[in-house]
């Protein structure tokens, strides 16, 4: 062990890692939410909600069918994605016509319906969901102790969201996809059917904030509020990162967590704030955002 | 259009049109007659406090176009520093409130002039993230009481004659705060100020093209609004005798919404009705607890989906008249 400003190095890559782990939800929420207003020209104020749903998914799964953490990384997603299908289906798809902030008041209220049924089931107190037997115990590096599961979180989460990136950026359905962003009305004269594409990426960008959901289970306990004050940051760090960029978002999700672990090391008490001003900051000087193009 | 008509040849009115007229001298009427006919006066005081909050948030969603959802910030810190004021420093009520009001208007000043350099959907996700800056600087400020607040707030005696321990006193000064403020957002909105806003809410970019600065006509109306949301939370708290961290938190952002959305966004009746109707709603829902939540939830999807006009506007529309 040794010190690094005075900090024992345990403590700083501790922080650090757990700076790294927060930037993992950071990336994936804000780039789901980046990818559905990019389709949908709505802000998903229910994104938090449905992180939520995936973590209480993934401990009823365990509960009732007994399929422990691995499985219900696959299916929790799925179920809570469907759900978002039907979402779009039946709520979303009349506001398309009307001013963007009717989207956020809608999904508002289903985040406080959604956070209202949790709390009157399961209580406020948090639910534990313990590590998959896999994943426990840890690494020592000599600097500091890795554990299995929070190694495991950083690299899955940074493998979805290149994986998304890659799909969107390289791939033919990624063309299509940015093509209607652009113009969907070209688009389905080219005999696209985007009302489809634009149900699919609701339900794909509610999936991966379902599939964070499951991945931060056993690392905070499964709570009700536990997107509520998660989705206000991430939404600093859109506005921080712009939306226009998929890889601006998931570059700026990873960094402003390191930059809160950091500040939990040396200044302890501005760690819940650090994000926020440098939200204030980035407005000052750079309006558009980090990534973002002026609109 | 209206403003075209000869303003000298109307008969000289505080307000515009005759519904208005009516359904100002209704509001007075009912607010006057209900303490006196039983109805709990402690409510209906509560009712002028969130009145007044949610007509100060309409100033900007509705004639500005511009949605904030972070005006907790305003009315909660404004409702620290005056029952603060009150209670530490042995301020007097007037004093108290207008020390709150100040320091909403600061916040405004500060926060409004970061928000306004991003347009639609970003000003409401700046607006939001401010507040919860300053909700953690609530919770961690010795000031404010953490989770406890600030209990116990002494009410005092206004301008050194009136003692506010009197319910009824009390109630009366409030219903004069409240329809000062409620007067002031009407002058506002009908001034050439208020015209602007609107041309600034319907195309921006013309209001631009026209010469306008439009930065800083809604940077004043962020501070207006920002500061009237201050003297209702200053109020609330001499009134309850408490400030709290319920009043700075998002939720409480999200109610001032719900507010304005059920009343009508963009009608001048339209927050006070909304403000008395969710909160009467809390008010008799209290012992089912956390389905109050869904319940909100549910009448936001519904007036989103349904009832876009609100309560007052789908009023105005059916009788074709301005209220």
């Amino acid at each position: 062990m040794f010190e690094i400003f005075g900090i024992p190095s345990t403590a700083l890559f501790g922080q650090l890692l757990i700076g790294l782990i927060n930037g993992s939800f950071y990336a994936l929420l804000s780039l789901g939410l980046a990818v559905i207003f990019g389709m949908l020209n709505i802000i998903n104020f229910s994104h938090g909600a449905q992180y939520m749903m995936g973590a209480f998914a993934a401990y009823l799964i365990l509960q009732y069918s007994g399929l422990g953490y691995w499985p219900a990384l696959i299916i929790a997603p799925i179920l809570v994605g469907f759900t978002g299908i039907l979402i779009e289906r039946f709520l979303l798809q009349w506001l398309y016509k009307l001013d963007h902030l009717y989207g956020l008041l809608l999904t508002f209220g289903l985040a406080l319906i959604f956070e209202g049924v949790a709390r009157n089931y399961f209580g406020s107190a948090g639910l534990p969901y313990t590590v998959p037997e896999s994943l426990r115990g840890g690494q020592n590096l000599g600097f500091m102790f890795l554990p299995n599961y929070r190694a495991w979180v950083v690299a899955a989460s940074l493998i979805v969201c290149f994986g998304t990136w890659f799909v969107i950026e390289r791939t033919r359905l990624g063309a299509y996809l940015r093509a209607a962003t652009e113009n969907p009305t070209l688009v389905r004269a080219f005999g696209i059917n985007v009302p489809r594409m634009i149900t699919l990426t609701y339900g794909f960008g509610v999936a991966l904030a379902a599939f964070a959901g499951v991945m931060a289970a056993p690392i905070y306990n499964v709570s009700p509020q536990m997107g509520s004050e998660l989705i206000i940051v991430v939404f600093a760090v859109v506005v921080i990162g712009g939306m226009g960029s998929i890889l601006g978002a998931i570059i700026t999700g990873f960094g402003l967590g390191v930059i809160e672990g950091l500040t939990k090391v040396f200044f302890p008490e501005a760690s819940n704030t650090v994000i926020f001003v440098i939200m204030a900051i980035v407005l000052l000087v750079r309006p558009a955002g980090l990534f973002g193009r002026r609109a | 259009m209206e403003r075209v008509v000869d303003p000298l040849a109307k008969k000289p009115s505080v307000l515009r049109s005759q519904s208005e007229t009516i359904g100002f001298a209704v509001m007075v009427a009912a607010l006057v007659i209900a303490p006196l006919v039983g109805t709990y006066p402690l409510f209906l005081m509560q009712v002028m406090c969130f009145a007044l909050f949610a007509c100060a948030f309409n100033l900007l969603i509705g004639y500005v176009g511009l949605l904030s959802f972070g005006h907790a910030l305003y009315f909660g810190w404004a409702s620290y520093l005056s029952a603060y004021s009150a209670k530490a420093w042995g301020f007097p009520p007037e004093l108290a409130i207008l020390t709150g009001t100040a320091t909403a208007a600061i916040c405004g000043l500060v926060a409004g002039s970061l928000a306004i350099r991003r347009q639609g959907i970003y000003f409401a996700m700046i607006t939001l993230a401010l507040a919860q800056m300053m909700f953690f600087f609530a919770l961690q400020a010795k000031f404010t009481g953490g989770e406890d607040g600030i209990q116990a707030v002494p009410r005092g005696v206004l301008f050194g004659i009136f003692d506010l321990k009197n319910t009824m006193t009390m109630y009366v000064v409030t219903l004069i705060i409240f329809i000062l403020g409620f007067l002031f957002i009407y002058r506002i909105i009908h001034s050439p100020f208020g015209e602007v806003l609107k041309a600034i809410r319907e195309n921006e970019t013309r209001a631009i093209s026209l010469g306008y600065k439009t930065d800083r006509y809604k940077l004043v109306a962020f501070v207006l609004s920002a500061t009237l949301a201050g003297v209702a939370g200053a109020t609330k708290a001499i009134v309850l005798q408490l400030a709290s961290l319920t009043d700075v938190n998002w939720p409480m952002s999200g109610e001032v919404v719900l507010m304005t959305l059920v009343g009508g966004l963009g009608t001048i009746f339209g927050p006070v009705v909304g403000a008395f109707v969710i909160l009467l709603m809390q008010f008799k829902l209290a012992p089912i607890g956390e389905w109050v939540l869904v319940i909100q939830g549910a009448i936001f999807v519904a007036c989103v989906l349904l009832f876009r006009r609100g309560i007052i506007g789908e009023i105005a529309n059916k009788l074709r008249i301005r209220l």
